[in-house]
């Protein structure tokens, strides 16, 4: 059951299953209308702003910038993906099938990494590994060098600096996606393998990759999404992104439109290679969904001795480079810093943080329930691949999603104004715009994605004729849905709360956009306080942040951890 | 399982109860306030506009964002409550002008104050602090105490030198005024030898470069004055007090008979301001002798009105004599330097 909790990519982009036909419903049609219309709203202002330009920055973009940029994008994503499936692989392997000392803490703490912004994490990476760092100056202690001359260290700003960043903090979307599926299928179709005589070594390969491919790609393709909007890791690294070019093109080269237009280009070709992926693997997710009928659960095997030891460590190094390195560097600077724990400030800040993550997660499931829902009533091909479509706007930098949402909310609010200003006189002025309300919307269509994905596959993993059976015993269609299907969903739908709570709590660009006068949130306190790119002085918060998505996460581990044992 | 029972119900009634204060409050002192957009953190603004709402009984409301801060106040249109925009670099003074969101102001405290190089010949926008894009270099390892920006494409310091992003405003403000200087085709043969130069691939910010030059990666940096001030004076990392040890302020100069090239903060009046007369005398604080002194005494940058001294660490780097270039000019030029970084290849580092 709890199994089901897997964000799976798979799910997200996958058209409905074939399900009998059923008859369309137009209240619900208007409202997932209605629903998909506020979700594409930004990408559609975008694309609107992109088709405005004339083109005139593309020379430049074509000689100089784009496949200069383009590679290293490629070459980073390439890495990321490389490091974050096989860090996710293996130690949703080793938590799922041996036992070693530390496994249950372990088999949680794999998922604290999330807690950390990329941008933070590629601070205290770089701060942690710099000439002045602890490991450099333990290096220099020990064999007495002075300077970096005298000495070869590899250096942290760099693409594959960034990749290691990024794989170190994004690793945890594959590991979740992939521990579920080890956790209901590997142990035995392994176990089976190995009674017929196959190697340890030749099981991992031959079966459990094949096998957890679709929940690979499927992590995979959330940790790439955040790779492509990430501006703050890759700028402090030094490494030119496409991300970076959207941005230079707009601020430094005055051309928004220009701009846009690198951002939906880069959006139709993520929307194309997820759907070429998609259409790769249509087999595979068959079979596995077959092969979670299987219910005997074999023992896990229990390690002894210097192999256990091995074993530990192994696992336990992604969480100290994700978790403990950011902890370490932050809390170092926070431990000078502590009468900020004293600024109201940063209660109002943390509070702020809550209810704005809080308020997200709860919208954010409702119109990913709509859509989803929708998808399965209208069966339109046209409106699943727009929203789809949307959802693929979490590659977007924060920024520029938010600046689509800025354009839309101000030009809805003006026209309301004129229209009361001249009916009655009375001027509503900036409605939504700078209100926190923006904040919230904006975060929901973001991680939409995370949201859709968790919990269509929690879906898919039902009966497909469950909520029919409740409707041939009567029940209209909202009560099948409330008495049967979202009580199944329970778990998919928390998980998908908790990452988008996390992920909002994170959230920084879009946030700083759109938010009202006197708002703050952690991770905008943490920006305002770093004055001048000093990250340090906002430790405090930064610490916070960590603290604050940590929560959930335990929660959501210890939830999901009672619900497995109840089912074995 | 539900999300309301994983957060204790206390913590979200007092949570309710401070989100409720913390929106109310705006409301409580709409008395007499001025909102202004800035680009500037408000930490480093607070002591002024702390002075300021002393001496008026104006109150003041931030709202700090660094990227698409005139677009927003575009987007807003007619019914922003933008009345002024704080920004840290010409650039986006001059943005915020050619978005159309700034008004003309044509004040005599104002021009009395500010040196006419410092201002918009239409009065759109003024200075209100400058800072020198200097030359940090190795204490130990570099011997010269007068370069121009000339010497850095230089082929004696092949390896030596670190920047921060080629498309970093502070660089981009600097390549654009040499262009404005030598022209675009001097400009970019300097550059092509600067690239050559760099130690390493840009990347950091200004004070990481200080930190290379400590690391022994670099003899000499691109980096503006004050951060050698904010260096030598933090008490909570005073570590950074080795990085400023480790470097000397060299101020360039562009050409034989011109200066160091200069950058300002500076300010602009919103076009739909609501509250015009209250952000006026905001405007005419922070261009008298009192915010200006504040300001250098804080955050290390140079007073823009003439008469009142940097600070004693930022006058121990010597004399700032800066480049007389209207700083339209610079504006000007942005996307030719921006441009330039690219199609030089700037930020990919040296080529061996």
């Amino acid at each position: 059951m709890t199994d089901q909790l897997l964000i799976d990519r798979t799910a997200a982009i996958s058209p409905p299953a074939p399900r009998a036909r059923r008859q369309r419903h137009p209240l619900a049609l208007v409202l997932s209308a209605i629903v998909a219309a506020i979700v594409l709203l930004p990408v559609l202002t975008l694309a609107g702003i992109a088709l405005s330009g004339t083109g005139e920055d593309w020379p430049h973009l074509v000689n100089f910038v784009l496949p200069r940029a383009a590679t290293t994008t490629l070459w980073l994503m390439a890495l990321v993906a490389a490091g974050t499936a096989s860090i996710g692989v293996t130690t949703a392997w080793l938590v799922v099938a041996y036992d070693f000392p530390l496994r249950r803490t372990l088999a949680w703490a794999l998922v604290l990494p999330l807690a950390v912004p990329p941008y933070l994490a590629a601070y205290a990476f770089g701060e942690f590994f710099h000439f002045t760092g602890p490991v450099q100056t333990a290096i220099r202690e020990t064999f007495g060098f002075a300077t970096t001359r005298d000495y070869w260290f590899p250096d942290i700003r760099s693409t594959t600096g960034a990749a290691i960043v990024l794989s170190a903090v994004l690793f945890p979307y594959v590991y979740l996606t992939t521990r579920v599926v080890f956790i209901m299928q590997g142990r035995n179709i392994a176990e089976v393998a190995r009674t017929l005589g196959a190697r340890p070594g030749k099981v991992f390969w031959k079966i459990l990759l094949p096998i957890s491919r679709p929940a690979v790609a499927a992590g995979v393709a959330l940790v790439l999404m955040e790779t492509l909007n990430d501006i703050g890791a890759s700028e402090y690294l030094g490494v030119r992104t496409l991300t970076l070019s959207v941005f230079s093109t707009w601020l430094n080269r005055g051309s928004l439109e220009g701009a846009a237009q690198i951002a939906m280009i880069m959006l139709v070709i993520v929307f194309a290679l997820l759907m070429a992926e998609q259409w790769a693997r249509r087999r595979q997710r068959y079979h596995a969904v077959r092969a979670t009928q299987m219910k005997a659960r074999p023992p896990r095997v229990q390690l002894t001795g210097p192999k256990a030891g091995l074993t530990t460590l192994l696992a336990a190094l992604p969480v100290a480079a994700g978790f403990g390195i950011p902890l370490y560097v932050f809390g170092d600077y926070a431990s000078r810093r502590l009468q900020q724990f004293a600024d109201p400030a940063l209660m109002h800040a943390l509070t702020n943080s809550i209810l704005t993550a809080t308020a997200t997660a709860l919208f954010t499931i409702v119109i990913a329930l709509v859509l989803i829902q929708a998808a399965r009533l209208a069966r339109s091909h046209l409106v699943t691949a727009l929203t789809r479509f949307a959802m693929v706007g979490y590659a977007l930098p924060g920024t520029v999603m938010g600046l689509g949402l800025l354009f839309a909310l101000a030009r809805f609010d003006n026209a309301l104004d004129a229209v009361m200003r001249e009916a009655f006189g009375i001027s509503t002025g900036l409605l939504l715009t700078g209100s926190a309300a923006a904040v919230v919307l904006v975060c929901s269509i973001r991680f939409l994605a995370l949201a859709e994905g968790s919990i269509r596959s929690g879906l898919e993993k039902l009966p497909p004729n469950i909520d029919e059976a409740a409707r041939s015993l009567g029940r209209t269609p909202g009560q099948s849905a409330r008495a049967v299907v979202l009580p199944l969903l329970g778990p998919a739908i928390l998980t998908a709360a908790v990452l988008v709570f996390v992920d909002t709590i994170k959230e920084l660009s879009a946030t700083i956009l759109l938010r009202p006068f006197g708002f703050n949130t952690l991770a905008t306190h943490v920006y305002e306080n770093a004055s001048r790119g000093q990250p340090e002085d906002g430790a405090v918060a930064a610490l916070l942040i960590i603290v604050t998505s940590l929560i959930p996460v335990v929660l959501l581990s210890r939830a999901l951890a009672r619900d497995r044992e109840a089912m074995m | 399982m539900n999300l309301q029972s994983m957060l204790p119900r206390k913590a979200v009634f007092a949570a309710a109860a401070v989100a409720g204060t913390v929106l109310a409050a705006p409301l409580a002192l709409a008395q007499e306030t001025v909102n202004i957009y800035s680009y500037r953190q408000p930490d480093l603004i607070k002591p002024v506009l702390d002075a300021f709402t002393e001496e008026t009984g104006i109150a003041t409301e931030v709202l700090f964002l660094d990227k698409g801060l005139e677009d927003r106040i575009a987007a807003e249109g007619t019914n922003s409550p933008a009345d002024v925009i704080l920004t840290v670099d010409i650039a986006r003074l001059q943005a915020a002008k050619d978005k159309g969101v700034t008004q003309a102001l044509d004040d005599e405290t104002i021009n009395a104050n500010i040196p006419a190089e410092y201002r918009d010949e239409e009065g759109h926008w003024f200075g209100v602090t400058r800072r020198g894009r200097v030359i940090w270099a190795s204490k130990d390892r570099v011997t010269e105490d007068a370069m121009s920006y000339a010497d850095l494409a230089d082929p004696k310091w092949k390896g030596k030198i670190c920047i921060r992003s080629g498309q970093h405003d502070y660089n981009i403000a600097l390549f654009a005024s040499l262009i404005a200087n030598w022209g675009e085709a001097e400009t970019e043969e300097w550059m092509k030898g600067f690239k050559e130069n760099l130690a390493r691939a840009p990347d950091g910010n200004d004070r990481g470069q200080a930190q290379n030059i400590m690391a022994g990666e670099c003899d000499l940096a691109l980096g503006n004055t004050y951060y050698v001030g904010l260096m030598m004076n933090n008490e909570e990392e005073p570590e950074q007090k080795d990085w400023a040890d480790a470097i000397k302020v060299i101020f360039p100069t562009i050409d034989e008979d011109s200066g160091t090239h200069v950058n300002v903060s500076g300010m602009a009046l919103a076009k739909n301001a609501p509250n015009r007369d209250e952000a006026l005398e905001l405007m005419r604080f922070l261009a008298s002798d009192a915010a200006q002194e504040i300001y250098a005494a804080q955050v290390y940058e140079y007073p823009v009105k003439e008469g009142v001294e940097a600070s004693a660490d930022v006058q121990s780097f010597g004399e700032l004599n800066a480049d007389t270039l209207p700083l339209t000019e610079i504006a000007k030029n942005r996307r030719a330097a921006s441009e330039m970084v690219d199609r030089v290849g700037l930020d990919d580092g040296p080529s061996s």
